[in-house]
């Protein structure tokens, strides 16, 4: 989606693609449709030793970026993985390494999600809640910390080796990191969209944790909680970007190649203004998820701003945009056999699980004060 | 420095600084300035006078005609330090942004000189492209300049002329040879408006205003040296003035005093009035349609740098600027929708003044910029043709004498 990338980005994105394509096609994708992780950890491991897991993280701390830029080296990962819809939970683990690379506790974890030796689960939104809207309770009382509450949907919660949760308490917003299988912690699978990312709702009943747990100071995470949510949200229009980009190309090839009435599709004018509007979406969705990217890159003062701007408009076409290039495939384009629903579940999924359009929408109305 | 040569940092911030306090210095508050649609010659030439004292008039134009040649990046940083000040637009726009490029491209030094006298205010300059007979079929032109020894003798009418009513200079698309095809018997004409046989008749829109124009044309004498490009070869010049206009109205010219669209942040303000005026404020829906809007015009703006500079860099093709065309029409049509949902009752009667809070009169005029500077249909055309390079529309008159073709009027 950036138009200008130094040759080690290029690089660094075409290694991704390779070694998607050399051991996630989407028939390798099909094939995880039933596993219960809805990805191969010995294979999530061989991503992280890519640098899949370290471009948020300062090299002081074992990361490292491939540009300097670790956002928008991470955005070239994601854009990837749209590409062939790949499985792993790039976004989660993103998340967490970089909330704990801001922080100078949790090595040890830190360590295990560099190396892809553990995964981790983002708990932030909640059941019937706005995106924002945190009930999830902490309380501080002595030495421990004690978290109660519900969070859903949580990605890779099943198989996460930690759960960082957002929590409200009387100091304010706070973040613990909970280890799986704390007393107190259920995680029960939901049902989903796509056919390998996995989500779970998290609850918490009175779980009992020392204040270590703490991730920076209880009522200080406010900031750390916005850029997690940009940074989550990044990831994911990236990730449907290259979604988006290799439906285009598939179906454009498609309506050269299929004939009917002795003449190609493309050569129909109601479907030639479709693939026109379809190809302004993308290029506008393009525009604004490189802006949003650059924002949170930069920390700037407009990034949040820029983010649901960019989740705003991409959310919204993005489903439309595929949805009209099932219609354009005709009957094959609805059925399973046809890989575009793999791209359809994707981008749907995107659009919804990390803040709705109409979350977007409302937040952005707020934040540029016109509410 | 070329149009598209990147300034360092450092320059473009200093050239910024240096704009922001001449501006504050020249030019009227916008707050000040009267409707746009009230911007008449003598207003328009005293703005772009004051623009043209301090350097601004004709940035990104060479030096030898009055400009002060410099990047469309430093156009864009002026354009945005001029955000809150009332600009010249209907001379930047069409006149410097649509029908200077041409001239600079095909016109004799003699004929350039127009480009200095619109950026000294001494021209005002209308396009006259379409005409009644059709709007699209540009290259289907009825109006004709027929050869009389020396001279040209124009007889027609051109029509959506848009300020034609204060312009001093036409460029005029005619037809001086009707026994070859559509696209090769056309020539670009530099007409004075003053001379003898020419009238321009205002025409009152659905919103009121009375921009447009209709012109008749009736044995206006043409001299030679008016013909812009080669005779019989002006839908080369025409192509290139459409491909300028795509820009300006899409939003990417580097030329145009158009405000970058951020400019209509007020808009956005107004929409949050309405809401606030029909009581439905705070209303979660209504917050949605706020964020859409708001984010509806930032993405265009960044559509506009990313198309623009892509095409500056030579990453997209040129025709990409269609791209930003057809966002605007679209955009403008779902902004009065939004405008009319926040609304309701109230978009269809009200007790307010207050212009800027008429959602009607917007969604009654919603069409216009899905028509006007070339329709968003032509827009899809172009787009899939000759971006995704799919088949073009079949033309039957394309290969055929003009006089022998099916047509209107």
């Amino acid at each position: 989606m950036e138009l200008e990338l130094t040759d080690e980005q290029v690089l660094f994105a075409g290694t991704t693609r390779r070694f998607l394509e050399d051991t996630c096609p989407l028939t390798g994708v099909r094939a995880l449709a039933d596993d219960p992780a809805g990805f191969d950890p010995a294979w999530w491991r061989q991503g992280a030793e890519l640098g899949w897991t370290s471009l948020l993280v300062p090299e002081a701390r074992g990361g490292g970026s491939v540009s300097g830029e670790g956002l928008i080296d991470a955005t070239l990962v994601a854009e990837e993985r749209g590409r062939l819809v790949a499985p792993g939970p790039l976004v989660p683990v993103s998340v967490v390494a970089g909330a704990l690379a801001a922080v100078s506790s949790h090595d040890d974890v830190l360590a295990d999600l560099l190396s892809g030796e553990q995964v981790a689960g983002w708990c932030y939104l909640e059941p019937g809640r706005p995106l924002g809207k945190v009930a999830t309770n902490v309380r501080l009382e002595g030495e421990r910390v004690v978290l109660s509450g519900a969070k859903a949907p949580v990605e890779a919660a099943g198989v996460a080796g930690h759960l960082l949760v957002v929590a409200a308490g009387d100091e304010g917003l706070t973040e613990v990191l909970v280890p799986a299988g704390t007393p107190g912690v259920t995680v029960t699978p939901r049902q989903g969209i796509d056919l390998v990312r996995r989500f779970a709702t998290v609850t918490f009943d009175e779980v009992d944790l020392p204040a270590t747990a703490l991730v920076g100071q209880p009522g200080g995470a406010g900031y750390q909680v916005e850029r997690q949510l940009q940074v989550a949200t990044v990831l994911t229009l990236a990730e449907t970007l290259g979604a988006l980009a290799a439906v285009f190309e598939f179906t454009t090839q498609w309506a050269f190649d299929r004939y009917s009435f002795g003449r190609p599709l493309a050569s129909y004018q109601e479907l030639k203004h479709r693939f026109a509007d379809m190809a302004l979406w993308l290029e506008a969705s393009r525009a604004t998820t490189a802006a949003a990217a650059r924002a949170v890159q930069d920390d700037a003062v407009e990034a949040a701003e820029l983010v649901s701007v960019a989740a705003s408009y991409v959310g919204e076409h993005a489903g439309e945009l595929v949805q009209d290039c099932v219609q354009m495939h005709g009957g094959i384009g609805v059925t399973w056999d046809h890989d575009i629903h793999l791209y359809l579940r994707r981008v749907t999924l995107n659009a919804a699980v990390y803040g709705t359009v109409a979350d977007h929408r409302r937040r952005l109305a707020a934040l540029v004060g016109l509410v | 420095m070329g149009l598209d040569d990147v300034p360092a940092p450092e320059e473009l911030e200093e050239y910024r600084a240096r704009a922001r306090a001449w501006l504050q210095a020249s030019m009227p508050r916008l707050e000040d300035a009267p409707p746009i649609e009230e911007q008449d010659a003598p207003r328009l030439r005293d703005l772009i006078r004051r623009l043209n004292d301090g350097g601004y008039a004709g940035i990104c134009f060479p030096t030898e005609l009055g400009g002060a040649g410099l990047s469309r990046y430093h156009h864009r940083a002026f354009l945005e330090e001029a955000r809150e000040y009332e600009l010249p637009i209907h001379v930047g726009n069409p006149g410097l942004s649509i029908i200077a490029p041409p001239i600079l491209e095909f016109g004799t030094p003699e004929q350039r000189q127009h480009i200095a006298a619109m950026l000294r205010g001494d021209e005002i300059f209308v396009q006259m492209m379409s005409e009644p007979s059709g709007g699209s079929d540009m290259a289907g032109a009825l109006t004709r300049a027929d050869k009389d020894g020396d001279v040209w003798i124009l007889n027609g009418s051109k029509i959506w002329s848009s300020g034609a009513w204060r312009s001093d200079w036409g460029l005029v698309l005619v037809r001086t040879d009707w026994s070859v095809p559509k696209h090769r018997g056309l020539s670009m004409v530099l007409l004075d408006l003053s001379l003898p046989g020419v009238t321009v008749n205002r025409i009152k829109m659905v919103n009121g205003a009375e921009e447009f124009c209709q012109e008749f044309f009736s044995d206006v004498v043409i001299p030679p040296e008016c013909i812009l490009g080669e005779p019989n070869d002006g839908w080369t010049v025409a192509s290139r003035l459409l491909f300028h206009e795509r820009d300006a109205v899409g939003g990417g010219s580097p030329y145009a005093f158009t405000r970058p669209s951020s400019a209509q942040a007020g808009a956005e303000r107004d929409l949050a009035r309405l809401a606030e005026r029909s009581g439905v404020a705070g209303q979660p829906r209504v917050a949605e349609l706020l964020g859409e809007a708001h984010a509806n015009d930032v993405v265009s703006r960044q559509l506009i740098a990313r198309v623009t500079d892509g095409i500056a860099r030579g990453d997209l093709a040129p025709i990409a600027g269609s791209l930003l065309r057809l966002n605007i029409g679209v955009n403008v049509v779902r902004r009065a929708v939004i405008g009319m949902e926040i609304a309701g009752t109230d978009a269809v009667t009200w007790e307010d003044e207050d212009r800027s809070l008429h959602a009607a009169e917007q969604y009654l005029f919603r069409q216009a910029l899905s028509i006007g500077g070339g329709t968003v249909e032509m827009q899809r055309n172009l787009i899939s043709e000759r971006l995704l390079g799919m088949p073009r529309e079949p033309a039957p008159d394309r290969d055929t004498p003009f006089s022998e073709v099916r047509r209107n009027g």
